[in-house]
């Protein structure tokens, strides 16, 4: 069954607060029970300690799946982008090095690529993510486009992001400033970026 | 028609073409060949061909041309090659013939698959060469409590029909069924049972495949129960059908789940490439200066990544490409440039703030 059309994720780093629930829930779904598939990361440890929530993007056309040469990494119709299917993944780890959001996890003792497969048991069926639905910030969010968009009127979501000279158009969307709204998020500028924790950004988590 | 297909079409062509002579030469101009196996026989090269053709489209794929030509080069490095085959034999058992990484994957999962492996295996090594008239079995002249078994028309050991070894022998395929069988069980259990596995199954990819292993070994299973306790019952019937399970099998290998037989020894060619890589020089991401990879399965990926035609690279940068950054990194970037979104929005908005305020000081309007 597929992921109901009028259901897309949201992420919004900015919320983030660090807390884990979404780390912990990962691990009971079903289709990767007992394994974790979502980073939790402290952007720049030295510096501040925001975290940022990494799930996968769920790309158009997946850079995983792209350079497997198994030819084990399948993305549904509804545009899911699932973990390797275990008869073919040969544990290359190719997936892992060429994602562009670093998502893909290798389990060398399974010889097993996993990744985040947007808790297909769940959001197959209309349900929400086991992250999306413990994430007290809402950082995490599985819902309707007009529901996010009145709960955070500052708010826009964007899917478009560019490595370099790669754009990659993603599922998965993040929420950046409504009045800005750019084409897409530039990652790779990021480089030159100084990490955030300058100052607490209320009024992100105000809107 | 490009390049690929049509390589792809002359090797599919010279396998076929070579498994048709191979059963000229071993079943003597076709004077061993078994009538009733002829179905069986022309599904098998249409397989061969079908096999073919998808492995070599697969191998013409940029990443798995770029480990192919990798994993043969590290096999045969000079001063290894000693080390390296005890190293394929090593690994082939313990993967191949015990399946230990599908142990650690789970329990049942492993039993599943060892069992209907093995089943394949035995069922398919008895098979072939009966099909193809590679053996036949005679019974010796004036004798007819012995028969001799013949290899390519050679004739080899015999043994009386009424001993162990006869019996053994004669019921493969009813061993062969009793393991394929007891695996598409569990399977087929757990298939039915976990949500996990449920949410991403297909029908064609994983559950056509045990109805058509379960179908295969019960039809066979029933040609032996008729010919042995009902005296032949509905044997012709049983017969056809049996053929019918194994044919539309035969003409599924290449494209549904099956073909991971042919596709996953690879992973034997991954394993020397990634020792390699280990050993070998390490890549340092050039943003957090930590070594993540091993240089050459980097470099390997920017160039496959140029085949495939994403252009990761960073003009202006010193970086060069973004497959230099470690997984981490760009895991923490995706939070930092949607946080400088958020801080050059409020930047622009204390200027429009303090130009309202430099324009109307004392809020009059």
């Amino acid at each position: 069954m597929p992921v109901p059309e009028h259901l897309e994720f949201f992420i919004d780093p900015s919320r983030c607060i660090g807390c884990e629930s979404c780390v912990q829930a990962c691990s009971e779904c079903d289709t990767h029970r007992g394994h974790s598939m979502i980073h939790l990361e402290y952007v720049e440890r030295s510096r501040t300690t925001q975290t940022t929530p990494v799930i996968c993007m769920h790309c158009d056309s997946p850079t995983c799946a792209e350079v497997c040469p198994a030819d084990a990494i399948k993305r549904t119709e509804d545009g899911v982008v699932q973990s390797a299917r275990k008869p073919r993944c040969i544990a290359c780890s190719n997936c892992v090095l060429a994602c562009p959001f670093g998502v893909p996890k290798m389990k060398s003792d399974l010889e097993l690529m996993m990744k985040c497969d947007m808790c297909y048991d769940r959001s197959s069926v209309g349900k929400k993510p086991m992250c999306a639905s413990v994430c007290p910030s809402q950082a995490l969010f599985f819902g309707a486009r007009e529901e996010i968009e009145r709960l955070r009127k500052r708010s826009a979501a964007v899917n478009r992001f560019r490595f370099g000279n790669q754009t990659v158009t993603t599922k998965v969307n993040m929420m950046v400033p409504r009045d800005a709204r750019p084409e897409y998020v530039d990652v790779a500028a990021a480089m030159e970026e100084d990490s955030l924790g300058g100052d607490i950004m209320l009024n992100v988590l105000s809107t | 028609m490009s390049t690929s297909l049509l390589k792809s079409g002359l090797w599919a062509t010279i396998v076929t073409g070579l498994l048709a002579i191979l059963i000229l030469l071993g079943s003597r101009n076709l004077a061993h060949l078994d009538a009733a196996l002829v179905g069986y026989l022309f599904a098998s090269l249409f397989a061969t061909f079908g096999l073919t053709y998808r492995y070599t489209m697969w191998l013409q794929r940029p990443p798995t041309a770029m480990y192919w030509r990798r994993g043969w080069r590290v096999f045969f490095r000079s001063g290894h090659l000693w080390r390296n085959t005890a190293e394929w034999f090593r690994r082939f058992f313990r993967g191949f013939a015990l399946n230990i990484f599908i142990w650690k994957r789970g329990r049942s999962r492993w039993a599943a698959h060892w069992l209907i492996m093995w089943g394949c295996i035995l069922a398919s090594a008895i098979t072939f060469p009966l099909v193809f008239g590679w053996i036949h079995f005679e019974t010796l002249p004036g004798n007819f409590e012995w028969y001799r078994a013949y290899v390519f028309g050679v004739p080899t050991f015999a043994f009386p029909i009424d001993s162990i070894l006869g019996f053994v022998t004669f019921h493969g395929l009813v061993w062969a069924a009793f393991l394929v069988i007891g695996g598409v069980m569990i399977a087929m259990r757990r298939r039915m049972r976990e949500h996990g596995a449920a949410a991403v199954q297909e029908f064609g990819e994983d559950i056509l495949p045990l109805i058509l292993l379960f179908a295969i070994s019960v039809t066979g299973l029933m040609l032996t129960a008729s010919y042995t306790w009902m005296r032949g019952y509905a044997f012709d019937f049983l017969a056809i059908l049996h053929a019918i399970t194994v044919i539309f099998t035969l003409l599924y290998l290449p494209f549904g789940k099956f073909f991971h037989i042919f596709q996953r020894p690879a992973q034997l060619g991954v394993a020397f490439y990634m020792d390699v890589g280990a050993a070998g020089g390490q890549a340092v991401c050039r943003r957090c200066g930590e070594p993540f990879a091993s240089r050459m399965q980097v470099e390997d990926l920017i160039t496959v990544e140029h085949q495939l035609g994403y252009r990761y690279e960073l003009p202006n940068s010193s970086v060069e490409h973004y497959q230099w950054i470690c997984p981490r990194c760009r895991r923490s970037m995706l939070a930092v440039a949607q946080g400088a979104l958020w801080e050059s929005a409020r930047a622009e908005e204390s200027r429009a703030s303090a130009l309202t305020n430099a324009m109307d000081p004392a809020g009059f309007e």
